[in-house]
């Protein structure tokens, strides 16, 4: 039997006003009375609000999110840990996720970007693989807002500033720019890492008895209540305040950490690792404890700390960064601390494994926690938000009066900072270090070479939340859809999916509705591609003063290649080439850069059929296989004469392009948008094949024009014909004319 | 020949550097620890990119005090060979082994991307495969890359043919758009004046496979295992001198 802990002199009383503070509902509040049978301490109070809190418990998402296919033969974790895995050959796994930092970065944009880059790349690690890559996906508002250019220089710097310092290379992503940003930004963070099949760690706390090791840097006040207050609520006005529960970050404790964790792991004394990521010391411990239904004691007197005055609240709910939980083989956590010692890092055992099922902390001598772990998992609040569509249509741009001539509006679309290049940011990433990237920021997706293989990975993610806005199915399904194309585009079959899902305020009927509606999409298309979804992340309250960001799935894919030498780029290669486009159905301008910047159209989004999607993808593969492709682009923002003039930005020569196979020169067809088309290029001799690999299985493949020497854009239907050298200087120089 | 990549805290290139000297190039490489003061008979030291003991203070000024670089410095004393590749250039010049400093980049900010360098010296053991005007492509990724010295130091070290690498552009001209960090007189590598020790920030460990990034950093590698080759070179001084 457990004796109740005691209150610590100093400390509030516990009361309902005192849980509405710590963002706590009546009913969650009486809940927590009911399942400990007493009120809780403080302590116990500040436990019960992050675990509870949306950031921590998913209790809107949770029941929505198990819908989603998480499992396949190729699947080695799919959930229940704290990334997913796959396997993609030669004996190795990829363990990938991608999370949130919106709040963070929006209230201090370099440590809050740099902190969700280690958090992510703890959950890699933390799994006993290797991280080997990062991307971003980023969402600021418009360049008419005060704000913009400082958090665009923070969350670049933070994310330069984190990953160069861990040696893991950011090798793509994608940045968009939209007024519906201004209040709320987002930054969502990916790492894949690989591990040899047989050697991923778990975070399933065994064996009564076992050791509890604390590692890494020490304890401090930073980033208390990151999850529940910051990321777990809207933002207003008060919430430059909430400054301090943002966590600094130090990736030099991180690499040493990525460096003893992995050597630690190696020893085979190791029993289970999981970081201390949102609700720090709190989560980490009992989650590990809720994974294998055990109880667990912690002695707070043996955590490191930065400052002797913490008090338990405080040590339990620090989400100080760099520190990991690990749960030793009795006896041999000398073994594990020889490790960490080399790496002159912190290695305390500070608790036990339990069988009685229990969390419980203790401070001098005293227990100031005592809950069943269940009541902190299992047993957090579920709900079911009611979910229904807006009563008002979705705001589009005022519809068009005159189109613009079409080569000024290539010009001013490639000179947009959504379409132009995002070279000024992926500049100030490493792209190189490992020595594995093939194909680096610049190019549809990343390609990876898995050293002593022949096999490699591709990588991409995309969001549109514009076409999201307007139809949150329709925008998922077309995300998932760019995603694969793009990973297909560089010659990889998509293997798997993660996603982090951005909303706005789930207690919202019309958010929740996005919400549901996007689960959906991603079911369908996951199930389409056959790729699963092995994990993610949901980050709600993404608002501002009551206004809501666009839904905003960000989707992940990773594909694999069995021959890397077979990977394909968006760029033309050789002056004589056929152009040809491929694609599943007309564009349209709903949802486009064109319509942001000129005005709508009358006409929707264009329908998706997946299963076409599909097949478009199936036969891009089979004739990139067979060597019929010189290069694949899939035509997004800007729409096809952009994603030509790109493809022509060869960075080894420019080359041209001259079009004059196109079937009409409507704005749709030049400017538009989704849902799918690409552009390839082929030798004369192969022109007939790849016609065939697409038209055999009914997808519409079109020859439209040559790759020529002469860097001259000539579209002839359209009147274009622009010099690629100007059109170049406009696409690189679309950023850094902004700032 | 037997190299030796040491592996500071924070080095993160060091991966790099053993991976591209055993498996690309099927040398014999020996990882050393930054507090172990044995070379392991290493006959060339790598110094590798990264952020040893996080920059902190200043980019190399911690690591020039670890164990294993008292023995770098008896090392380069007597004549071994030494390259600095990035973070190692900026702990050769805090540990006063290659002449000069490295600066915050002019952009004030980060930089990774494809540079060109004209070799200015290829009568060094770096660059002895080479001829003069050689351009090579390779990375560079660093912060801090901007080299400076006093104005007489500089003259004396164009004088004896110290500075190794310049940053020019494609046709070979050392234009201020071809220098991307602001460094004084367009440096990418200088040499001490006995030409055994050899700082550079591009990195030529990231430029060894064509499908990778390209092969022109064997150059470097190359040369020094050329003129390791020849057993009169051996710890024979100011084999560089113009």
């Amino acid at each position: 039997m457990s004796t109740a802990p005691v209150s610590l002199a100093g400390e509030p009383r516990v009361d309902l006003a005192q849980a509405h503070a710590h963002g706590l509902t009546n009913d969650e509040f009486h809940r927590i009375e009911k399942l400990l049978g007493r009120t809780p301490t403080f302590t116990e109070l500040g436990v019960f609000s992050v675990m509870w809190s949306e950031h921590c418990s998913y209790k809107s998402s949770r029941r929505h999110l198990k819908t989603l296919p998480s499992g396949g033969d190729l699947v080695a974790v799919g959930e229940g840990e704290n990334a997913g895995a796959i396997d993609v050959g030669d004996g190795w796994l990829a363990v990938f996720k991608i999370e949130s930092h919106n709040h963070p970065s929006y209230v201090e944009p370099y440590q809050g970007a740099a902190t969700g880059v280690g958090g992510i790349l703890r959950d890699i690690f933390t799994m006993g693989a290797r991280p080997i890559a990062n991307m971003d996906s980023l969402k600021f508002g418009s360049f008419d807002h005060p704000r913009t250019r400082y958090l665009l220089g923070g969350v670049v710097g933070g994310i330069g500033g984190y990953g160069n310092c861990v040696g893991v290379p950011t090798v793509a992503g994608e940045t968009m720019f939209d007024a519906a940003y201004n209040g709320n930004i987002l930054v969502n963070a990916f790492s894949l890492g690989l591990a040899r099949k047989g050697e991923l760690q778990s975070a399933r706390a065994k064996g009564v008895g076992n050791p509890v090791l604390y590692v890494g840097s020490a304890t401090g006040r930073d980033g208390i209540h990151g999850a529940s207050l910051l990321a777990s609520a809207e933002f207003d006005a008060t919430s430059e305040a909430k400054r301090p529960t943002v966590q600094v970050g130090d990736p030099f404790q991180e690499k040493l950490l990525i460096e003893a964790c992995l050597e630690a792991a190696k020893t085979g004394a190791m029993v289970a690792m999981q970081d201390m990521g949102a609700a720090g010391l709190t989560s980490s411990s009992s989650e590990m404890a809720a994974r294998g239904g055990l109880g667990i004691v912690i002695d707070l007197d043996k955590v490191p700390l930065r400052e002797a005055t913490l008090t338990p609240y405080e040590i339990l709910l620090s989400e100080s960064q760099e520190r990991m939980l690990i749960v030793a083989e009795r006896g041999r956590e000398a073994e594990l601390q020889a490790v960490f010692e080399k790496w002159d890092l912190h290695a305390v055992v500070i608790g036990t494994i339990t069988d009685d099922a229990r969390w419980r902390a203790t401070w001098r001598g005293k227990v100031v926690a005592d809950i069943p772990v269940r009541a902190l998992a299992d047993e957090a609040p579920m709900y079911d938000r009611p979910a229904a569509p807006p009563k008002t249509l979705p705001m589009r741009p005022a519809p068009i009066r005159t189109h613009p001539e079409p080569s000024r509006a290539l010009r001013e679309l490639l000179g947009n900072p959504n379409v132009g290049s995002k070279k000024w940011i992926y500049r100030q990433y490493d792209s190189l270090v490992l020595s594995n990237t093939m194909v680096g920021p610049g190019s549809d997706a990343a390609v990876l070479r898995i050293k002593g293989s022949k096999r490699g990975l591709a990588m991409k993610v995309d969001s549109n939340p514009r076409a999201c806005a307007l139809d949150p199915y329709l925008g998922t399904v077309g995300t998932v859809c760019e995603a694969v194309r793009n990973v297909a585009c560089a010659g990889a079959g998509p293997a798997g999916i993660t996603n982090c899902l951005n909303y706005g305020n789930p207690e919202r009927p019309e958010i929740m509705w996005q919400f549901t509606r996007g689960i959906a999409a991603l079911r369908e298309a996951s199930l389409a591609f056959k790729a699963p979804v092995i994990s993610g992340n949901v980050s709600f309250y993404n608002e501002t003063e009551g206004r809501a960001i666009p839904p905003t799935p960000t989707i992940a894919v990773v594909g694999t290649l069995d021959d890397t030498s077979k990977r394909v780029t968006q760029f033309f290669k050789t002056p004589g080439d056929y152009i040809l486009i491929v694609r599943t159905a007309k564009p349209s301008l709903a949802a486009s850069e064109y319509e942001a910047m000129y005005g709508s159209s009358p006409e929707g989004l264009s329908p998706i059929d997946l299963l076409r999607e599909s097949r478009l993808v199936s036969a891009l593969l089979g004739a990139i296989d067979q060597g019929l492709i010189r290069s694949a682009h899939d035509v997004a923002e800007g729409g096809l004469a952009v994603a030509l003039a790109e493809a022509c930005f060869n960075p080894d020569k420019l080359l041209g392009a001259k079009i004059d196979g196109l079937s009409t020169s409507d704005t749709a067809e030049l400017f538009g948008e989704g849902p799918s088309t690409i552009v390839l290029s082929a030798k004369e001799n192969d022109v007939a094949a790849v016609h065939k690999a697409f038209e055999t299985v009914g997808i519409e493949c079109r020859t439209i024009g040559r790759v020529t020497e002469n860097a001259r854009l000539s579209i002839s239907r359209a009147s274009i014909d622009a010099d690629l050298n100007e059109l170049n200087r406009i696409y690189e120089s679309a950023l850094p004319g902004r700032l | 020949m037997r190299w030796g990549v040491i592996r500071f805290p924070g080095s993160l290139d060091d991966l790099d550097a053993i991976y591209g000297l055993r498996d690309v190039m099927g040398q014999d490489v020996q990882p050393l620890w930054h507090k172990d003061e044995s070379l392991h008979g290493a006959e060339c030291v790598v110094l590798p990119g990264g952020f040893s003991y996080g920059d902190h203070l200043r980019c190399g000024a911690i690591a020039r005090f670890s164990p294993i670089m008292k023995s770098v410095a008896k090392f380069a004393a007597d004549g071994g060979l030494v390259i600095g590749i990035c973070n190692g250039f900026q702990i050769l010049t805090e540990a006063h082994l290659l002449p000069g400093a490295l600066t915050r980049n002019r952009t004030l900010s980060f930089i990774c991307e494809r540079v060109h360098l004209r070799v200015e010296n290829a009568k060094t053991p770096f660059t002895c495969t080479t001829r003069p005007g050689d351009i090579l492509a390779m990375p560079i990724k660093h912060g801090e890359g901007c080299y400076v010295a006093p104005e007489k130091e500089l003259l004396q070290m164009e004088e004896r043919g110290q500075i190794i690498l310049r940053y020019v552009d494609t046709n070979g001209d050392a234009t201020d758009a071809a220098n991307p960090n602001g460094s004084m007189r367009s440096i990418a590598g200088v040499a001490n004046d006995s030409f055994n020790v050899f700082g550079l920030m591009p990195h030529p460990e990231h430029a060894l496979e064509g499908e990778l990034f390209g092969a022109d950093g064997r150059k470097i590698f190359e040369s020094i295992i050329a003129f390791q080759s020849v057993p009169e070179h051996r710890g024979q001084l100011r084999v560089g001198t113009k």
